[in-house]
């Protein structure tokens, strides 16, 4: 050991919080982000206790709020969590399916101070885009809910997440963006955890199916330069590098789920060991700088080789710690996306299966994302 | 990214709904915050900012910037036409 006593980085504020309102949600998109275990409506924080989490967030730095899910307008308190988010100043970002919304809440909504829509599309077009979702009608009624966020006057983000039934249209989603009025469109290539990983086999597109929509979405830019913003999440099974997954563990954001859990990340609760702490049992600030779950893979000083050495080690932070588990069964390795893994051979041989795939999917193919036990909405 | 030609002197900026000037009192510095976005702002972006409320023309705001920070108005111009073009092509200024 070096006698010299290294400083510890002071561990940064968080810039944004992710609020899981609810799991409950009317589609059953086959790659949600929500743990395979969904939470129930019972043991839902409650009004008050979002808006202290949301007191809190503000009190420690936090900048912007996205209000997701699940569906959060699931929830009948949205507006007033809206309210509450303004009054303590948080920008915020509701992110929906549109499913709940009407032309009367969205305009509550915009009153109360919601600063952002981001609204998901399964797909340009509409029998397909119903399939995904597993919800006969859920285009049309997106359709509405784009018209309503423009006439509330709130900027429109549109988000689609491109797979393999999806992945031919992707150039054309931006252009379905802007048609919908969007200022921001999101094409992001499916990350595959947790329900998306279990929907691998039928949502993985092949490689030449990828590097064209790359390509078609990237031309798209200069196409719609000041018109829209395009942001592209490209997939990284056919990457040499990982992506810096979440900005770094514990470094950006953190997720509270809606039983008041509170993750690094989505996927985080898949690996084994981690300990959650719980905003019923301690302020949001002291779980950030001290539950365990967030300083396990916080810094460098938890990576192992080939992450220790190599100089990318602060640009992309060891890459994904649910991916490599998921891939090579131990979240303390390389992300095996990185070339540089001995577990790289891994992913090749995943991706190479999906050489001969085209993009016609069997609906039956699917494992729809859906509560244990149905609960009534 | 845009042309600082097609900014006309008679535009009248202003930020969109959906993004804020906010000076966080956490870090001690002011933001420029949009959808997903976060942008750290220098002071003279902040005094660029500061006066774009869709009221003011450009060239009003060139001219009050030149006159309150002596400087010379040309150099101004080309200040406040980088930043606001370039916010623009990220969407974070309407002109």
């Amino acid at each position: 050991m070096n006698a010299l006593e290294t400083t510890p980085t002071p561990i940064a504020a968080p810039v944004g919080i992710l609020a899981e309102l609810t799991h409950r949600c009317p589609l059953g998109c086959p790659y949600c982000s929500n743990p395979i275990e969904l939470e129930q409506r019972a043991g839902e924080l409650e009004t008050h206790d979002w808006m202290r989490v949301f007191s809190e967030a503000a009190a420690i730095g936090i900048l912007h709020a996205h209000l997701s899910g699940g569906e959060p307008a699931a929830r009948r308190d949205l507006v007033e969590i809206v309210a509450h988010c303004k009054k303590v100043g948080l920008y915020t970002n509701l992110i929906t399916s549109g499913i709940g919304l009407t032309q009367e809440r969205l305009k509550q909504l915009a009153d109360a101070g919601l600063d952002h829509v981001q609204l998901s599309i399964q797909d340009a077009a509409p029998e397909s885009a119903d399939r995904i979702a597993g919800y006969k009608g859920a285009f049309a009624r997106k359709m509405d809910v784009a018209k309503w966020v423009n006439e509330a006057g709130l900027p429109l983000t549109v988000n689609a997440v491109i797979h393999r039934a999806n992945i031919a249209r992707a150039g054309r989603m931006v252009e379905f963006a802007v048609e919908l009025g969007a200022r921001r469109v999101e094409i992001a290539h499916t990350q595959y955890y947790v329900w998306a990983l279990v929907n691998r086999k039928a949502l993985m597109p092949s490689r030449a199916q990828v590097d064209k929509a790359v390509a078609e979405v990237e031309a798209l830019r200069e196409t719609y330069a000041g018109k829209i913003v395009i942001d592209h999440v490209i997939p990284d099974y056919y990457a040499r590098y990982p992506k810096a997954c979440m900005g770094g563990w514990a470094k950006r954001t953190l997720n509270v789920n809606p039983h008041g859990k509170v993750l690094p990340c989505h996927a985080a609760e898949t690996i084994p060991g981690l300990e959650f702490w719980n905003v019923r049992d301690h302020s949001l600030g002291d779980i950030w700088f001290n539950a365990p779950a967030f300083n396990a893979f916080r810094g460098t000083e938890w990576m192992r080789e080939p992450c220790r050495s190599c100089p990318r080690k602060t640009v992309d932070f060891g890459g994904c710690r649910c991916q490599a588990l998921a891939l090579t069964g131990d979240a303390r390795n390389a992300d095996p996306i990185c070339h540089l893994s001995p577990h790289h051979d891994k992913v090749s041989e995943i991706a190479a299966t999906f050489d001969e795939v085209d993009e016609n999917v069997p609906a039956s193919d699917y494992n729809y994302r859906m509560l244990k036990t149905q609960v009534p909405a | 990214m845009s042309n600082l030609a097609t900014i006309s002197d008679q535009a009248k900026p202003r930020l969109p709904r959906g993004v804020h000037l906010k000076h966080d009192e956490t870090r001690g510095e002011w933001l420029l915050l949009a959808p997903e976005r976060v942008l750290k702002t220098n002071p003279i972006a902040v005094e660029i900012l500061k006066r774009c409320d869709g009221t003011a023309t450009l060239s009003e705001i060139v001219d009050d910037l030149a006159a309150k920070f002596n400087a010379e108005r040309d150099r101004v111009d080309a200040d406040v036409k980088a930043l606001l073009s370039e916010l623009a092509a990220k969407r974070m200024v309407d002109l």
